[in-house]
């Protein structure tokens, strides 16, 4: 992991802590994503998604305070973008696909009125870049699977971010979708942003992303895909939590 | 009851009330707040008791309006504030907490209610309005201030419109990128509870969620464009008010409320069957035609097979008589069956018929063709995909072909092109 202070770490988190109610789900985490597409990975339930929106500030920690670009998320969201989970909004909503990525452009808006053509041409810009130009004008509720994730990557991209915090970009697309998304994700890298995802498909780890960090209510390992996503710690990250806990306990007890 | 002057004044009023309620209720629905407004009316009538009450106590006027729905408007924040505070914590789903504050609230308030009926002063007179709505009562001044509350909702939303879009749609991104959605639901809030608040003398508090939802849910089966559903259900509103109160003002007894929300009711019922895209009937109407269509081609598609069979080499059918049984056969169909669809592509001038034979017209013979490449073209493509074997490919091809996205059917049946043997033997299904 890259200790050198300058440049800042896109995301940097330090003994972030979460619980629902009397259920700890994130222990103590301590982890810094360096520049580039990294990858978020661990069995269900292991508080990948936790993770991103308590960085956001969309659900609270019980300790920990993470830090974009060196800074709280407050002050540098412009540079922050973010890609929720698909399921989490009605599709039957009454929107055109222009209309989603529309959105990620509201903060440079006044208030009222229309919205601008200049955040309308950027806007469709970025549906173009997913290949959705075609599929503007149409009602999100009459989009595929496929296609309604690419709306939500249209919509980060939109953003014009530096740092991209994607819940399952992947998750129940097709094998052609996959590969389009991930292109789209490589030139974004391209240009000097990063890209941290919650990936739920090991086997294309190595292929896609450049870092990694193995998550089961702790984090399990963080690093290079090459050093770091060895089979002793994904067996780790997998081998249930009762096994994690044991070994978070023994590890306590070595302090 | 003439359309007089004050028969007018009752129109207009209910119309803008019915403006402001479609208005703040298309956002209300889009949020999943509709019901707070249920919460807010119920929990004005102890507001309006008490206010009665206190006004009868100081020997003023308990009709006159302007304390009576300040004592509503007080007790309905009470009643969304005591909503959220049972909801924090997540102790309570909202759906229990609004439906405990409703209920308490509302027998409070009927408590205070027979309470007052025992005070000498009167003070209960006209308060019993309140619960189902006597719009009869409506006043110049009152027509005046819902126009205000009308054109204040309306200013708000238009003002906030990008907010309440982004935090009705997906309130988590709306946050990320800092915008504040706790504001926005604020703002919302407080304007459910305006327009539950002045709905109450024309609805009545039992009835005023109605008013809330029916425009905004009957705008939503009309269209997809956010800004044509807003204007939508804000027509709709002004219209079922109108046309409520002057049914009210037709036949007195009916209550107002009652009459309004029946009109509401009335025009939802429609769109949930007329709606073109997303009503009952068209949808049904969509579905027997695809079912009708895809029989036909089944039917047409078997006649130029039979002859292929028959031997009239592959894409030259067409031309020869074919017995309706062979069809039946072929098709796993009764003969009755075939013998009605011959009937019917007779009538469409598909096929000629003569002797329990049918003969393939010029269009039926065209149309056949292009069935028999379709279907070709698929199962040549699902053994291509090895998503079945030979044996299988009739039946499955014959089950995806009709559905085929429009991307898909064009790379299938890329134009021209000549008609492909078929992968397996033709005649009678096993």
């Amino acid at each position: 992991m890259n200790q050198n202070p300058t440049p800042p770490a896109p995301l940097a988190i330090t003994h972030l802590t979460v619980a629902y109610g009397d259920k700890t789900v994130l222990w103590d985490i301590t982890w810094q994503a360096a520049p580039g597409l990294t990858a978020i990975v661990g069995p269900n339930g292991a508080g990948k998604s936790t993770l991103l929106r308590a960085a956001l500030g969309l659900i609270p920690s019980i300790a920990g305070e993470p830090r974009f670009f060196g800074r709280k998320l407050g002050e540098v969201r412009n540079r922050v973008g973010y890609l929720p989970q698909r399921a989490s909004v009605d599709w039957d909503f009454p929107a055109t696909a222009l209309d989603v990525v529309c959105m990620s452009r509201y903060p440079r808006m006044r208030w009222w009125g229309r919205v601008p053509k200049t955040e309308r041409d950027a806007a469709y810009a970025a549906l173009d870049q997913v290949g959705l130009a075609d599929l503007a004008d149409r009602q999100i509720g009459r989009l595929s699977g496929g296609q309604q994730q690419r709306v939500f990557l249209a919509r980060a991209l939109a953003q014009d971010a530096d740092l991209y915090l994607m819940d399952e970009p992947f998750a129940a697309v097709d094998a052609a979708t996959e590969q389009a998304i991930i292109a789209v994700l490589r030139r974004v890298v391209a240009t000097g942003r990063s890209v941290i995802a919650v990936h739920h498909d090991l086997s294309t780890v190595p292929s896609y992303f450049d870092q990694v960090l193995l998550l089961n209510g702790r984090a399990v390992a963080a690093g290079d895909v090459k050093s770091a996503f060895t089979p002793d710690a994904i067996a780790r990250a997998y081998g249930g939590r009762l096994n994690v806990l044991e070994q978070a306990v023994a590890e306590g007890g070595l302090r | 009851m003439s359309f007089g002057y004050n028969t007018l004044v009752v129109l207009a009023g209910c119309a803008l009330l019915g403006l402001a309620c479609g208005t703040v209720g298309a956002f209300a629905l889009l949020r999943g707040r509709a019901l707070m407004a249920d919460a807010v009316g119920h929990a004005a009538l102890p507001g309006v008791v008490l206010a009665a009450m206190l006004v009868a106590s100081f020997g003023g006027n308990p009709r006159a309006l302007p304390p009576l729905l300040a004592g509503a408007l007080v007790a309905g924040v009470l009643g969304v504030l005591a909503v959220q505070a049972l909801t924090r914590g997540r102790r309570i789903r909202e759906d229990a907490a609004i439906a405990i504050v409703l209920s308490s609230f509302y027998a409070l308030g009927v408590a205070l209610l027979s309470y007052v009926q025992t005070m000498p002063q009167a003070a209960q007179a006209g308060l019993g309005k309140f619960i189902l709505g006597q719009a009869a009562g409506m006043r110049a001044e009152d027509a005046l201030w819902a126009g205000g509350i009308a054109a204040f909702c309306v200013l708000i939303c238009l003002a906030l419109f990008q907010r309440l879009r982004a935090a009705c749609f997906d309130p988590d991104y709306a946050r990320v990128m800092g915008l504040s959605v706790a504001r926005t639901d604020l703002a919302l809030l407080g304007l459910i509870v305006i327009v539950a608040v002045a709905g109450l003398q024309a609805v009545g508090l039992v009835l005023v969620v109605a008013l809330l939802i029916l425009p905004s849910a009957t705008a939503r089966l009309l269209t997809h464009r956010l800004p044509v559903l807003l204007l939508v259900s804000a027509s709709l509103g002004a219209l079922a008010g109108a046309l409520g109160a002057a049914a009210s003002a037709f036949q007195p007894e009916w209550p107002t409320g009652a009459a309004v929300v029946l009109v509401g009711a009335i025009f939802f019922t429609l769109a949930l069957l007329l709606a073109p895209e997303r009503g009952l009937l068209p949808e049904a109407w969509r579905r027997t035609r695809r079912r009708i269509a895809a029989t036909e081609s089944h039917f047409l598609r078997a006649a130029w097979e039979a002859q292929e069979a028959a031997g009239a080499g592959p894409g030259t059918a067409g031309d020869r008589w074919t017995p309706i049984a062979a069809l039946a056969a072929a098709r796993g169909w009764s003969e009755p069956h075939a013998a009605r669809l011959a009937l019917w592509l007779g009538l469409r001038g598909l096929v000629a018929r003569a002797d329990g034979e049918i003969h393939l017209t010029p269009r039926g013979a065209a149309a056949a063709r292009r069935a028999v490449r379709a279907h070709r073209a698929v199962e040549h493509h699902l053994l291509g995909l090895g998503a079945t074997d030979i044996a299988g490919a009739d039946r499955l091809a014959d089950l995806v072909e009709h559905g085929l996205p429009a991307e898909m059917a064009t790379r299938l049946l890329a134009e021209p092109s000549s008609l492909p043997a078929s992968p397996h033997a033709l005649g009678p299904r096993p």
